[in-house]
């Protein structure tokens, strides 16, 4: 394992080395001078120079490039345009709301999916199996702004029963340590915090989940239905043993590893998704701050942003394949 | 039966011919779920192809008197904030939704294949080069990789088509991929070889019509998501301008007066559900009905 592992990391430094290659290239189609666009039409010529300099964009591409690389290896993702503050600072602000988000999100996606999936499978061509299918069917197909903003009118708007929009009502009081709202509560002891935190997190993180658990409720499903018709889930039958135990005993850890995989790859379905999420219910994490750093054409933070989150989801995946040999010791990697 | 016959019979039971076409098509219809999936499609396709035929009204035309209607005989599902009428902005806009769909998956189709095709069939270097170059670009969640390039190119509906259709891109390159490996193994393929066909003919005639199945079954559901993230794009403002119809932009100030007229936001939310319901029921309908042993 630790061979294995040690092998991983290492192939992972040509993947990071593409990932900035891309969103390089990517951050130099700007249309017309960077600088200029950066800066609007009104910007004086010696403005616009000083920020040519300041970006490099004088210099050969490769040296642009071999520079940018330099810069980012040491944590350096460069300075916003509209508030002069260094990107990575601005990012690490953001961040533990996208992180409490999404965590939440794949939490009800996770769970629900492959309760839903499970039941789907041990009660295959039921009235449940039926009808959760075609949930999922929709779920997997929902444009998640518009299901949040259907969220926002009844939940919200009609019933009040939760908010509109933010992470905490400023009347509640909470010292931040992690900047996980929930997690800042519990550390604390602040039962209302925590309450007031969960009561703002659940429409986001619903509409944010719903993707993902139409899919694996989908995998968990079709997974379980395949191991389900193994000898040794007959042999189990056989046994005497009752269904529930067979099904969550026996079968359920041999039909997570394709679940495993699909709850990895939505990772990044989710960081995707959050970007829309965050923009419906104001919710103040990196997501948002893409959108709002296009519209202010702050580029550095745009490409800043993307970076980390691309680089997240890098190792993300890395960490879904190590989970593999917790589930399957039949798999060994040498 | 001579050893000659059977090598001449094999290509004839693996290659897809004009009847491996026809049997699918049988298999199609007899799936319910397909079949009301592809009713869905040519309702949305035929609606947008006759839009200037059927939609009551000029879906661009302002009417500051009659803003945000309730759904009525006059305006059949209301109007929104600028008093414009929201039936005739859902059916113009599919024809912003559908084009953006097809366009850029036809792009990632096009590129995709080539590229996938290239990797496949040449193998060795082409293969590294083009498959580690999609594996970086997977490394991305899509939709992010899309809002980024349409950030930088600007926002518009040419940049948010070439975005969509640049994430698509090495899913398609992956599955010709894939497919290619398959059937150059195969003894029709290596018959043609013997028979001296050059690699240009070989691609052309002997691995292109083998490989179509799992490309048509991609572009399918290629194109509902690809509606999906056109819609998202245009949410945030990144896609179709004002004042286009579109479902995903009819969407984005919504939220300011979602007490007074639920229907603006409804409505259009709807019609890009249905939509993509309607591809991955096809899409799911053709994997099924062009492999059969895919069915579980």
């Amino acid at each position: 394992m630790g061979r294995y592992l040690g092998r991983r990391l290492i192939e992972l430094i040509p993947v990071f080395f593409g990932v900035l290659l891309v969103v390089f290239a990517i951050a130099h189609l700007t249309p017309g001078d960077p600088a200029l666009v950066m800066l609007g039409e009104r910007a004086t010529p010696e403005a616009i120079e000083r920020l040519r300099d300041q970006l490099g964009l004088d210099e050969p591409l490769h040296v642009q490039f071999f520079r940018y690389m330099g810069r980012v290896v040491r944590g350096d993702l460069g300075e916003s345009i509209q508030t002069d503050e260094r990107v990575i600072v601005e990012l690490g602000q953001r961040f533990p709301a996208t992180v409490e988000l999404t965590l939440a999100a794949m939490l009800v996606a996770s769970l629900v999916g492959m309760l839903t999936g499970a039941i789907a499978a041990a009660r295959q061509n039921s009235w449940f199996d039926g009808a959760s299918m075609v949930v999922a069917l929709f779920g997997f197909s929902m444009p998640i702004f518009w299901l949040g903003i259907m969220m926002i009118l009844l939940f919200a708007a009609t019933l009040g029963w939760f908010p509109i929009s933010g992470r905490l009502d400023f009347t509640i009081d909470l010292a931040r340590r992690t900047n996980l709202y929930v997690l800042d509560g519990l550390l604390s002891g602040n039962w209302a915090a925590v309450g007031n935190a969960l009561r703002h997190l659940v429409l986001p993180a619903v509409t944010l989940s719903t993707v993902p658990l139409a899919i694996i409720a989908r995998m968990t499903r079709s997974s379980l239905l395949e191991v389900l018709r193994q000898d040794y889930v007959r042999t189990a039958r056989a046994k005497g043993l009752a269904e529930t135990r067979v099904v969550t005993r026996h079968a359920l850890r041999n039909a997570a590893i394709p679940v495993v995989t699909v709850i990895g790859l939505n990772v990044g379905s989710l960081l995707g998704g959050a970007i829309l999420t965050e923009t419906i219910f104001a919710w103040p994490g990196v997501g948002r701050l893409v959108v709002d750093a296009i519209f202010a054409r702050d580029y550095p933070l745009v490409q800043g942003a993307v970076l980390m989150i691309a680089l997240i989801f890098v190792v993300v995946n890395l960490l879904v394949d190590l989970s593999y040999v917790y589930l399957d010791p039949r798999i060994r990697y040498g | 039966m001579s050893e000659r016959a059977v090598v001449l019979s094999a290509p004839a039971r693996v290659r897809m011919t004009a009847g491996f076409y026809a049997d699918a098509w049988r298999r199609l219809r007899r799936n319910p779920a397909a079949m009301a999936g592809m009713a869905i499609v040519l309702l949305f396709a035929l609606a947008a192809l006759a839009a200037p035929l059927i939609a009551p009204h000029d879906p661009i035309e302002q009417d500051l008197e009659g803003r945000l209607l309730p759904p009525s005989a006059k305006f059949l599902l209301g109007t929104d904030d600028l008093g414009r009428d929201l039936l005739s902005r859902i059916i113009y806009g599919g024809r912003t939704s559908l084009s953006v769909g097809i366009v850029s998956v036809g792009l990632a189709l096009a590129i995709g294949t080539l590229l996938g095709l290239v990797a496949g069939f040449y193998g060795r270097w082409a293969d590294s080069l083009t498959m580690r170059t999609m594996d970086i670009m997977l490394a991305f969640p899509a939709t992010l990789l899309a809002i980024f390039i349409v950030g930088i190119r600007g926002p518009g509906l040419n940049n948010a088509m070439l975005a969509i259709g640049v994430i698509n891109v090495p899913i398609f390159a992956r599955i010709v991929r894939g497919s290619v490996l398959r059937v150059r193994q195969e003894d029709f393929v290596e018959a043609a070889r013997a028979l001296g066909a050059s690699q240009g003919r070989l691609l052309r005639h002997h691995i292109l019509p083998n490989i179509l199945a799992p490309v048509i079954v991609q572009s399918t559901l290629g194109i509902g998501s690809a509606v999906l993230e056109a819609a998202g794009l245009s949410f945030l403002g990144l896609g179709a301008q004002a004042p286009t119809p579109e479902w995903g932009a009819m969407l984005t100030n919504t939220r300011e007066f979602l007490r007074d007229a639920p229907w603006a936001a409804t409505f259009p939310g709807i019609a890009i559900l249905l939509t993509v319901v309607g591809f991955n029921l096809l899409g799911d309908g053709l994997r099924d009905a062009l492999d059969p042993r895919l069915r579980q």
